[in-house]
């Protein structure tokens, strides 16, 4: 099923509200849901009979912003970050990417990272990558059951793969940077 | 003075004798790098296995994005670092569906080529460490035998032993060399004379020539072993259901019998490559050779996986071989460091040893990618861990994640 007709079952399903965008321009076509309806969202990819979204491929966060002042005439996003969901269906052997928009912070407080709902109760392997989302892109997965940073220590300040994460000068005695 | 006794109850209570908590790694030899598995036991018995991993973290999607894709690549080969031929693959391969680059005939076949060389190489430090962690010692000295000759082939190829940043965007570095001297331990085991010059594909397949009948080997010392199976068989049991709900892929994938492998079900940049090879995916069950005791998911399976798929690499190489004089074009497009990007996304998975290792790359007109993700394949099989090993016994722990064969480096990035 090519991501066309997947973004036409899904509006059926949930109308354009939830269903936000679908890009088919790019090199793999994605399909923008809202943050609020991932998890009714993914079920239904998940176990409707014509879709079988069985495997969730890969779950990672980017940080769309350009902290550099001189860059940022070139730099066409809006400040954002996105979480993308890599699925594809080993029975139907198709794939597909959706993708979620979040704020980089949460009602505009710098420091204070955006919450969405986590996909672990629908694939497993969510569990384990949106923790990994969660150090180092630092998007806080709500209902997710074990929500801590996975490579990084506990008790590290942060998120590194924000672009205007400046790295410590100091951890525990050891001098950065 | 007299002492005061407390209540037996409240002794026990304190020092909780009916549970412990044990600390596994990260130095311990079994866990396969500096893996660190906290478990809470009942006498022999595991009731909660926690793995804390990131001991090896150095955040090179960060560096991976500050470096062009080329410059990259030297990091992706330390990731698995047992396998860097094949992660190397991967990371150029997505570069390529990002900028719409087609890389000749002769490039492709040399891919295949080395790609499959890596993969047995890998597969067979698999084997050899797996009978470490069961307590046998001799499969392991076998393994890297053979795995040293294979290493001197690659180190005649590219000039370096395990971080091979051979295979980049456009093809690979070199041509595979026209003349070569026998690597010493191939003419030692085969009583030849060492100086003797040939090509490389030459001393590649007296290579293979020589390896084919050392399965036969590998099976009788381990895998028709009495004590290896009763150390791995009906242990570890997946299903399908689950190893698909956690995302496994690769080995522990096809171990619980799904029938998928991205050399033929994947992405056209990359199945192209095996277009008009012949293969066999290897897919447990196996009926005619798994013992009485196997199960279909357990740890016996897995590792009949990967042994199937050495034969399977074996043939490739020689179709691959075959291909190799005729095949047209050269060994590479060259590639600028200064190449834009273009501002455009992809994602592409390969099928490395270890199960699919994917590579997201994010353009942004820059030569350098916005966000270079690397998706580990061992990062996912290890996240099974925990279910698989509550309720066996301490000892059958490394039996279960040895099975999984991860990679610290892979996983922790």
């Amino acid at each position: 099923m090519t991501v066309e007709e997947i973004h036409q079952l899904l509006i059926e399903e949930f109308g354009e509200d939830k269903i936000t965008g679908i890009n088919t321009e790019a090199i793999d076509a994605w399909i923008e849901v809202a943050a609020d309806a991932i998890v009714e969202v993914s079920n239904f990819l998940k176990h409707d009979e014509r879709l079988k979204f069985e495997h969730l491929n890969n779950l990672c966060g980017a940080d769309y912003c350009e902290p550099d002042l001189k860059k940022q005439k070139k730099f066409d996003h809006e400040p954002h970050v996105e979480v993308v969901y890599h699925l594809s269906s080993y029975s139907l052997k198709h794939r597909c990417v959706v993708k979620v928009k979040l704020p980089r912070w949460q009602d505009d407080t710098e420091g204070e990272i955006p919450e969405m709902p986590s996909v672990a109760a629908v694939w497993r392997a969510a569990d384990w990558h949106e923790r990994e989302c969660y150090d180092l892109v630092g998007v806080r997965f709500t209902e997710h059951p074990n929500l801590r940073r996975i490579l990084c220590p506990e008790d590290w300040v942060g998120h590194a793969l924000r672009k205007d994460y400046e790295f410590p000068l100091e951890y525990h005695g050891i001098r950065g940077k | 003075m007299s002492i005061q006794v407390e209540d037996p109850r409240l002794v026990e209570f304190d020092v909780r004798t009916d549970e412990m908590l044990v600390n596994m790694g990260p130095q311990h030899p079994s866990t396969h790098g500096v893996l660190r598995l906290l478990l809470r036991t009942d006498g022999e018995i595991v009731h909660e296995v926690t793995p804390h991993l990131g001991y090896l973290h150095r955040c090179a999607e960060k560096i991976g994005e500050n470096l062009a894709p080329p410059q990259w690549i030297p990091y992706t080969d330390r990731m698995d670092y047992l396998a860097g031929m094949n992660m190397n693959l991967g990371f150029s391969l997505a570069v390529e569906k990002l900028i719409g680059m087609e890389v000749p005939e002769k490039a492709m076949t040399l891919r295949v080529i080395i790609a499959e060389l890596g993969r047995i190489a890998s597969h067979l430090v698999a084997m050899g460490t797996y009978g470490l962690d069961l307590g046998t010692f001799s499969p392991f000295l076998y393994a890297f035998r053979e795995r040293e000759i294979i290493l001197d082939l690659f180190e005649e190829a590219c000039g370096a032993r395990l971080t091979y940043s051979y295979l980049t965007i456009g093809g690979a570095t070199h041509d595979l060399p026209n003349q070569v001297e026998l690597p010493p331990g191939l003419a030692s085991v085969t009583k030849r004379n060492p100086r003797e010059k040939m090509r490389w594909v030459d001393a590649l397949l007296t290579f293979l020539e020589w390896i084919e009948p050392r399965i036969k080997e590998y099976h009788t010392l381990l895998t028709r072993n009495s004590i290896f199976i009763k150390r791995t068989a009906g242990l570890g049991i997946m299903s399908d259901e689950m190893a698909m709900d956690y995302g496994c892929t690769g080995p522990v994938l096809r171990g619980s019998g799904v029938d998928y492998d991205l050399r033929r079900d994947g992405e056209p940049i990359y199945t192209r490559m095996y277009e008009g090879y012949n293969f066999d995916v290897p897919v447990a069950p196996f009926p005619n050779a798994a013992p009485p005791e196997a199960v279909l998911g357990d740890n016996w399976c897995r590792f009949f996986v990967r042994m199937m798929e050495v034969v399977q690499s074996i043939s490739l190489i020689r179709q691959g071989i075959e291909k190799y004089d005729s095949a047209e074009g050269e060994y590479r497009v060259p590639y600028k460091m200064s190449t834009k990007l273009p501002k455009d996304e992809c994602y592409l998975e390969t099928e490395c040893p270890r199960g699919a290792m994917g590579f997201y790359v994010v353009g942004n007109g820059n030569a350098e990618p916005f966000r270079a993700r690397a998706k580990s394949s061992s990062f996912c099989n290890l996240a099974v861990t925990a279910p698989l090993c509550e309720g066996f016994l301490l000892a059958d722990i490394p039996a279960i994640v040895g099975s999984l064969d991860v990679v610290m480096g892979e996983i922790d990035r």
